[in-house]
């Protein structure tokens, strides 16, 4: 196979993980690291690297249509982004202490955690009873349309949404992902706030996060610009595909077909980081 | 039920100009990364992949300096390089952007959380190690 041929091969891929990616929230890079180093032999350094990179154009080129559909909550996303950016920078610095095998390990465990996370039923709306102190403090509140009208909320647990972001942080860091699984969670499931809300936000802050760990991949030699190129351009066109018609799709059905893939990819990565054959 | 909370006009507009500033700065790194990749195919294009064993970078390609520096005189590979530290460059951006958007509203708390965002990106791509 020669150098055109695979570069071909990764857009493709890079193509179907970037519409995948943005459909459910979970940002492209989740399965761009396993692919890379599963189907096409990358060493994994290399693939985080080109991940990392995927990662920010999925975010960025998907922002504008967010906040089009009047979604992300940028107080939220910012505030948060203060432990997803520590996390981030203390990820990226532990990955250089960490062998490749240890690293596929890791991956596959989080990705059987984001397979789990995203497989379970959960119910679209949280509406608010009584006020948070600290959320109305912190502004961490909102409206987001629903059918004709705006439905209000406003953020629970703020302290254990910024414990697990910090956590969502070093995982992007360590595995370039976007972590943005762990971002949905600690928004949706731990501060309570919608699931539109929060997978629109965590995209918004999935770019920034990535951006705090790029910079150290970058210095440190870990992103390669032909293998970074496809992967980008891949991700970035099919996350600006799917960014145009989620408020159309079923959530459910296609996080039930995600997980799947991730499932197969979680166990490969898995048996090939324990018998060190990647 | 239709009250607005805690989303101001200007807000709106703030994150409308983000909005718009990203997806500029995503379309001009595509261009670039595309333009480098098309002369990169073109020369190598017939050449065997090599990633499976990981050397590291040449040092040019690890600063934002370096890439800047290297473009005039460069190979494909630097321009391509070039594209993705514009990328990279988006988000940091848009928080730069998110500081003044906060200034303009008053709201000094946000002006702070923010700059330590700030901070952090700016580190992490001038100053580690």
């Amino acid at each position: 196979m020669n150098v055109l041929t695979m570069t071909i091969l990764i857009f493709a891929c890079s193509l179907v993980a970037g519409l995948l990616g943005s459909l459910t929230g979970l940002g492209g890079g989740v399965i761009i690291v396993p692919v890379l180093a599963l189907l096409f032999g990358v060493n994994i350094r290399y693939a985080v690297g080109a991940s990392l990179v995927s990662v920010i154009a999925t975010s960025s080129g998907a922002a504008a249509a967010y906040v089009r559909e009047g979604f992300s909550n940028i107080r939220i996303g910012m505030f948060l982004e203060m432990a997803t950016t520590a996390g981030a920078v203390s990820g990226a610095l532990l990955a250089a202490h960490i062998s490749p095998s240890a690293i596929a390990v890791i991956f596959g465990v989080m990705l059987l955690a984001s397979a789990y996370l995203s497989s379970r039923p959960q119910p679209e709306l949280f509406p608010p009873t009584g006020t948070n102190r600290l959320a109305e403090r912190l502004k961490m509140k909102g409206t987001y349309p629903v059918g004709q009208g705006q439905q209000e909320y406003e953020a629970r647990a703020i302290p254990f949404g910024v414990g697990v972001s910090y956590l969502a942080g070093i995982m992007s860091g360590l595995l370039g992902i976007g972590g943005g699984a762990l971002k949905v969670l600690a928004m949706d499931q731990v501060m309570r706030i919608p699931f539109k809300v929060s997978t629109a936000t965590s995209n918004f802050m999935i770019g920034v996060t990535a951006a705090a760990s790029a910079g150290i991949y970058l210095r440190r030699g870990y992103i390669d610009p032909a293998l970074a190129m496809p992967v980008m351009l891949g991700v970035l066109f099919g996350s600006m595909t799917g960014s145009r018609i989620l408020p159309g799709a079923g959530t459910r059905a296609l996080r039930i077909i995600f997980s799947v893939v991730i499932l197969v990819l979680a166990f490969e990565m898995i048996y090939k980081g324990v018998t060190g054959s990647l | 039920m239709t009250k607005p909370l805690g989303k101001t006009w200007s807000d709106e507009r703030m994150q409308r100009l983000i909005g718009n500033l990203l997806r500029w700065g995503v379309l001009l790194s595509a261009a670039v990364v595309l333009c480098g990749g098309a002369v990169y195919l073109s020369r190598y294009g017939s050449t065997r992949p090599d990633y499976a064993v990981f050397r590291g970078e040449p040092a040019e390609l690890h600063t934002p300096a370096g890439i800047v520096n290297g473009v005039f005189h460069g190979s494909s590979r630097i321009w391509i390089q070039l594209g993705l530290l514009i990328l990279i460059a988006t988000p940091i951006a848009r928080v730069a952007f998110s500081i003044f958007g906060f200034l303009l509203e008053g709201d000094l708390l946000y002006v702070g959380v923010t700059l330590l965002v700030f901070g952090v990106l700016v580190f992490s791509l001038f100053a580690s190690h």
